[in-house]
């Protein structure tokens, strides 16, 4: 059966609670999920104060603040801080999403931060991506053609290039898809909605010409049909996308072609 | 997860036995059953009210309506093919033991084709006034 309870190993721990920042007018309280393979501890769950003069407005400020302030052990990914990267995804006040595009006037009372849910933990708020890498490889996300290479470009319609948008701003950042409990329970089958998202992405690209081969290579009870369009993916999603429209899209695409 | 006792790369892990090039039918009928259980419940609900306190005698009447024991056999089709396709679907998400699924899948098939055969025999052994 799906293991719906914690492993005893992974139970969550009540940690240390970090000193008050000296002479801070104003301070946010942080709650961080904290994890470090080496101590061979459960997770805790570490306290912070953060002095919200002294940093940006935005959950991945305050992080960021701490790290170089209070705790440099405490460990997360971030790049760019502005939605474009997807590396600061995490579950903040039980919502995954972007630490750098949510601010901190966005969440009442404390900061509650995990890792993105049901993934395996490296450290800390760091999880690892190497299965959902995997399955977005699987869907081949490049052009595919048997037409000889044009000596110029592969032309697009104006029409047909819209049917792009809505697909192609996805960063990858894997909040939809650790949002998903189709994907918490067969994430080993199930290829989540990040990966069908761009599965779509190609699908309808008017310029590719193995369109059959991609509905083939999807049509497949586990790594399709797990969606049960609970729609936590387009609630999740930072940018606003909706990968449960899209994989509506590859479900009526393979209907049509044999009804 | 006995996955990680082998050495694979993840893209192969992913790629596994490759699509099962179904699905698609089950996702189908799912939603052409769900369509008919509209009506056809809502016909059946309105005739068991019908029948309702009434003798052995009066309910082989009503249902010796070919119309209605149509109608009857068409909701037991309908509604069973709907609950073993929705069953097994619940089975697949939540049952990861291999051996385990195979078994309830059987299980779900075979009640759901007991429960149908079971259904249209009586409404049929009414009708016809046996």
């Amino acid at each position: 059966m799906v293991q719906f309870t914690l492993p005893k190993n992974s139970k969550i721990t009540e940690g240390k609670t970090w000193p008050h920042p000296a002479k801070a007018k104003t301070e946010r309280e942080y709650r961080i999920y904290r994890w470090n393979p080496d101590d061979r501890a459960n997770p805790r769950i570490d306290t912070y104060y953060v002095d919200t003069g002294d940093c940006g407005p935005m959950i991945l400020d305050g992080l960021i603040w701490i790290k170089n302030t209070v705790d440099p052990t405490l460990t997360f990914r971030r790049s760019c801080r502005e939605g474009i990267c997807g590396s600061c995804a995490m579950n903040i006040d039980g919502t995954n999403t972007l630490a750098c595009t949510k601010a901190m006037s966005e969440v009442k009372g404390t900061v509650r931060i995990y890792p993105l849910p049901h993934m395996p933990v490296v450290k800390d708020l760091v999880p690892d991506l190497t299965n959902f890498y995997a399955q977005h490889a699987s869907i081949e996300p490049w052009l595919q053609t048997v037409s000889p290479t044009p000596q110029k470009e592969w032309k697009q319609s104006h029409d047909d290039r819209l049917k792009l948008d809505g697909l192609y701003e996805c960063i990858l950042c894997a909040c939809c898809s650790t949002s998903c409990p189709s994907y918490w329970w067969n994430s080993d089958r199930y290829l989540g909605p990040a990966a069908l998202l761009q599965a779509q992405r190609w699908i309808v690209d008017s310029r590719d010409e193995k369109t059959g081969e991609r509905l083939d290579n999807l049509e497949d009870p586990f790594r399709l049909y797990r969606c049960h369009t609970i729609m936590n993916c387009a609630k999740a999603c930072p940018k606003h996308l909706n990968p449960a429209k899209a994989i509506a899209e590859i479900k009526r695409a393979l209907v049509e072609r044999q009804v | 997860m006995t996955a990680h006792a082998h050495i694979r790369t993840p893209l192969a892990r992913v790629r596994g036995r490759g699509a099962a090039k179904s699905g698609t039918g089950h996702f189908w009928y799912q939603r052409v059953t769900a369509i008919a259980n509209i009506p056809l419940t809502g016909a059946a609900v309105i005739i068991l009210i019908t029948l309702l306190g009434r003798n052995q005698a009066a309910v082989a009447q009503i249902l010796g309506s070919p119309v209605i024991a149509i109608i009857m056999l068409l909701f037991i089709a309908s509604i069973t093919i709907h609950m073993r396709i929705g069953m097994a679907v619940v089975i697949e998400d939540y049952v990861h033991d291999e051996t385990a699924k195979i078994a309830a899948l059987m299980a779900n098939t075979f009640f759901a084709i007991i429960v149908a055969l079971a259904a249209a025999f009586g409404i049929l052994k009414l009708s016809f006034g046996l």
